[in-house]
């Protein structure tokens, strides 16, 4: 386990903490690196995810394209001990997180490293961000809160791109790291990585036994509509926003499993950060053999956990799993809602757009001068409120039902690991009967009096007593994992949803102060209609 | 002239003794009272004349008809009493209408338009799609959606019901409709004036009747007019009502999709409270907080929109029917001259045949008359109508912007003061 922590354990992406170290470790430069160095100032056009560092080097952002603060996320790695340094350096450079626009562009904002120190590793991390934003007040409040952790590990998903063409294309991101732990060959590199590659990094941590017991993050969902769309090479807004949504999907992703302490030792992720090319993980294609055979393994899992019954001793975790089943229900219901009033703004835009235009060719047939006037001035006034809603739609869109979303999947993985421990339980009661089996067979045997039938069964008795005792070992290992395990998801989703919660909110703030101008400088305007 | 101008709330007053007799319904959470409806000070003009003063008192619903109370306060003497009130449907109304527009008289004048049918079916429709849903959802959210479908039959009552008074209003501050004796005996025959429907028959003929005027309305907009005041007005006119009728359906439908957004909103607190009430732990009692708070600013959003309803939406659509009237004003003219015109040949060619000249001359006599009569008169309600027109938009603009802002403001602070504790907690 990680060595001495301090610290509490890593939040899931959650954009509020901003960690906090007392004393920055010496370091080498951190411009030593090579190739694009996207964590120092620097024009490149990158988003990067933004930390923040001590408190004493806290610096403003730049204000972003959307005219709004982002805020600041972090993720947070626990050092697992790996780090010889038991400070957590922070990064001395607050850095500013530029987030790709809805067009996936490489618009982005510069960073604002201060200076280059190189301290080590930007305490991570960006959320995802997106049109609506928060204040930079808020920032500021953000980065005074106390440091809980030192984070070591910081990563990004930027930079879709596109490659190839028709039915064959897909779409590259770029995947950056920047680190301080010793097990990486360098301190910032990156990679560029495609969907399949994410999904298959999930493939290949959810089959291994050493991780059972944990809950694996989910990835995005696949979506062949989406990205029929994307590859047939249409520019139009709705592929536009459906990558920057996968984009910030994966983003978070990410995050969750390098913040996962022991998920980030697994050489399977050490190899997706690091590794320049990674072998086509061509069984998470939907229509593959891969895929039918998966289909069919789930299919007969469910159909197993439906007949059998665990005895479970400890009812901790009954009463857990029916809790992870309700939450799942409310979060799918809230999930409805907010998907609806999305919608519903949408709409409210459309019809606000229609409307202002209508209102500016009514005040242009009235002949009162005034009143035409007054008139055009409420169409303007409409026009804002449309893109006030838009920005709305949008923050309800990619802060709420995101979260929603994420937290339904990871709720399913929390049930999987549930599921997990009963299988693990179910294989030491069958090694168990088995057992039993092989010690009634063996006094038949004594009976019969055959000796060498009588060797072999004793050598299988044996064989099986040992497996006994390791599934009996595997079962409560798993239990205690899980229950870790859910005691720090629990954690991490109060803090995530709090700070996400608090996050619309503030965005719903700022575009009623806006709402308020507005009006504010029509009514003099209605006013003097004579 | 005193003008009846757009109908403020002061019918809010007038309408708290009704009843409206659905089953289950009662003056529900009067979303729509608000202290500012006291504006009715700043009213600019109705009534300061003490002669004729009408309004509706009171107004009760029943299963498919609302009667209103017509109460009228007059010093003329054609009144028996100097305070009276009758009891008024809907059809009674149109009645009153109907005669002005068939009447010669009033050809020269804009007849004020007839107010809507209340229309209450798509109310009635969801609360009893709610009554059969009933089964489907707790306790909490049936009774929050039946206080809301209620507020918002109660709108529309009261919606219905200024609209019938705007009307009256406007007929009592015309200086030559309100001495019309059938808009007497509407306000002071306390019998049922036993007017019935417009049967089918009389509905066909009444189409056709629209069909010929709409036609013959084309032909004559054709003739172009001497007179460069009606030539103009006829063009604005046009232009204006085809704008206000794109600009009334589109308002509608914006603050329709403020009315959803704001029941998103609701069903978003509901839902919340579901999530905060499953534990006592930390998040929990962040989820009811939460709630709470979009509870809130749901009744605020409905609010707005509400208000942008009554402000934006009723003007515009008021504005649609009287730019209408005026039109038909136009309409009148034109025929008019068109008649004259027409008598003028007739007589030239009686004068030549020297046949039936005297008729000729005394038939082309009336058409002149009535032609100037109407001119002038038309003149006079036109110039009328824009100064109304402009008064009644700027005192809505002005209200709606102060609406907007007080909101705004009120949900500005909400969020703040929220968002504080929330902040405080973590």
């Amino acid at each position: 386990m990680a060595a001495s922590s301090d610290r509490s354990p890593p939040p899931f992406s959650s954009a509020a903490e901003q960690p906090e170290e007392a004393a920055p470790a010496d370091m080498a430069d951190g411009d030593s690196d090579e190739g694009e160095d996207i964590f120092v100032n620097n024009t490149n056009p990158v988003a990067v995810s933004r930390g923040v560092s001590q408190p004493e080097r806290v610096s403003e952002e730049p204000p972003d394209l959307f005219t709004e603060e982002e805020e600041a996320g972090n993720t947070n790695t626990k050092s697992n001990g790996v780090h010889s340094d038991d400070d957590n350096d922070l990064f001395a450079d607050a850095h500013v997180e530029l987030n790709t626009d809805k067009s996936g562009s490489s618009d982005r904002k510069e960073l604002s490293s201060s200076s280059s120190s190189s301290s080590g590793p930007l305490p991570s991390s960006s959320f995802t961000q997106n049109p609506a934003l928060v204040q930079p007040s808020s920032l500021e409040q953000l980065e005074e809160e106390e440091a809980k952790d030192s984070f070591d590990l910081d990563v990004a998903v930027t930079n879709p791109e596109k490659v190839g063409d028709g039915m064959n294309a897909y779409v590259a991101y770029k995947v950056s790291t920047r680190t301080s732990l010793a097990m990486f060959r360098n301190k910032t590199f990156s990679v560029r990585r495609r969907f399949s590659d994410f999904l298959g990094l999930y493939e290949k941590l959810s089959v291994k036994q050493s991780h059972h017991g944990c809950i694996i993050p989910p990835p995005p969902e696949k979506s062949v509509v989406g990205m029929t769309k994307v590859k047939v090479g249409m520019d139009d807004p709705s592929s536009v926003e459906f990558v920057e949504r996968r984009r910030a999907a994966l983003e978070r992703y990410l995050q969750r499993i390098v913040s996962h302490p022991s998920l980030l030792q697994d050489p399977d992720v050490r190899e997706f950060l690091e590794r320049e090319e990674l072998p086509r993980a061509v069984n998470t294609q939907a229509l593959s053999g891969a895929g039918f055979l998966k289909m069919i393994n789930k299919a007969s899992e469910a159909v197993n956990k439906m007949t059998i019954k665990m005895n479970e001793s400890d009812t901790w975790f009954e009463d857990r799993f029916q809790e992870v089943e309700n939450e799942e229900q409310q979060l799918r219901k809230l999930q409805a809602v907010v998907d609806s009033l999305v919608n519903h703004r949408k709409e409210l835009c459309g019809n606000t757009a229609v409307f202002a235009k209508s209102m500016a060719m009514l005040g242009n047939s009235e002949d009162n001068t005034a009143l035409s006037r007054a008139l055009s001035q409420l169409a303007e006034v409409e026009d804002k409120m449309e893109q006030l809603h838009q920005e709305q739609a949008a923050s309800d869109f990619f802060i709420f039902a995101e979260l929603l979303g994420d937290y339904i999947r990871l709720l399913g993985a929390v049930r999987g690991c549930f599921d997990q421990r009963t299988r693990a339980w179910q294989r030491w009661q069958e090694a168990q009967s088995t057992l039993q089996k092989k010690r009634e067979s063996e006094a038949k045997l004594l009976w019969a009096n055959k000796p060498e039938k009588l060797q072999q069964a004793k050598e299988e008795i044996a064989d099986w007593e040992a497996r006994v005792t390791q599934y009996e070992r595997d079962f409560d290992r798993i239990g205690m994992t899980v229950r870790k395990e859910v005691l720090r998801f629990e954690k991490e989703k109060a803090k995530d949803f709090k700070s996400q919660i608090i996050r619309y909110l503030e965005a719903m703030v700022q575009s009623q102060q806006r709402l308020i101008k507005f009006w504010e400088a029509f009514l003099p305007e209605a006013k003097a209609i004579a | 002239m005193t003008d009846c101008l757009w109908l403020d709330e002061k019918t809010e007053d007038s309408i708290t003794q009704n009843s409206p007799e659905q089953e289950g319904l009662d003056d529900g959470p009067d979303f729509l009272s608000e202290e500012d409806r006291g504006s009715r000070a700043v009213n600019v003009d109705l009534q300061t004349d003490a002669t004729l003063q009408v309004d509706i008192s009171d107004a009760l619903s029943e299963r498919d008809k609302v009667k209103f109370t017509v109460h009228t306060k007059s010093t003329l003497p054609n009144f028996k009493q100097n305070e009276f009130s009758v009891v008024r449907q809907h059809e009674e109304f149109i009645w009153l209408h109907d005669s002005f527009v068939e009447n010669e008289e009033y050809a020269g004048y804009i007849i004020p338009p007839a107010p809507p049918r209340p229309d209450f079916d798509a109310s009635r429709e969801k609360l009893q799609k709610l009554g059969e849903g009933e089964g489907s959802m707790t306790k909490e959210e049936f009774t929050k959606m039946k206080q809301e479908l209620e507020a918002e039959y109660l709108a529309i009552f009261k919606k219905t019901v200024a609209m019938h008074e705007v009307f009256l209003c406007r007929v009592a501050a015309h200086p030559v409709l309100r001495k019309d004796l059938n808009f007497h005996v509407f306000l002071e025959y306390n019998q049922d004036l036993s007017v019935r429907g417009k049967n089918k028959k009389e509905k066909l003929e009444d189409f056709f009747k629209n069909v010929v005027k709409s036609a013959d309305g084309v032909l004559v907009a054709g003739v172009k007019d001497v007179d460069d005041f009606f030539e103009h007005e006829k063009t604005f006119l046009l232009e204006y009502h085809n704008r206000v009728k794109d600009a009334s359906a589109k308002s509608d439908r914006m603050i329709r999709s403020h009315k959803n957004a704001a029941d998103d909103i609701n069903r978003m607190a509901s839902s919340l409270y579901a999530l905060g009430t499953q534990d006592a732990t930390d998040i929990c009692k962040f989820f009811l907080k939460v709630s709470e708070l979009f509870e809130k600013t749901r009744k605020i959003e409905a609010r707005v929109a509400a208000d942008e309803d009554l402000k934006l939406a009723d003007l515009l659509k008021y504005y649609l029917r009287e730019s209408q009237a005026a039109k038909d004003l136009l309409y009148r003219r034109s025929r008019s001259l068109v008649d004259y015109e027409n008598a003028n040949k007739a007589l030239d060619k009686a004068r030549a045949k020297n046949r039936d000249v005297l008729q000729a001359e005394t038939s082309q006599q009336l058409c002149c008359h009535k032609f100037e009569k109407i001119s002038e008169s038309a003149k006079q309600e036109l110039i009328d109508f824009k100064t109304r027109r402009v008064a009644a938009f700027r005192k809505n603009l002005v209200e709606l912007a102060e609406l907007e802002l007080k909101h705004a403001k009120g949900n500005l602070q909400l969020l703040q003061s929220c968002m504080g504790v929330l902040k405080g907690n973590t």
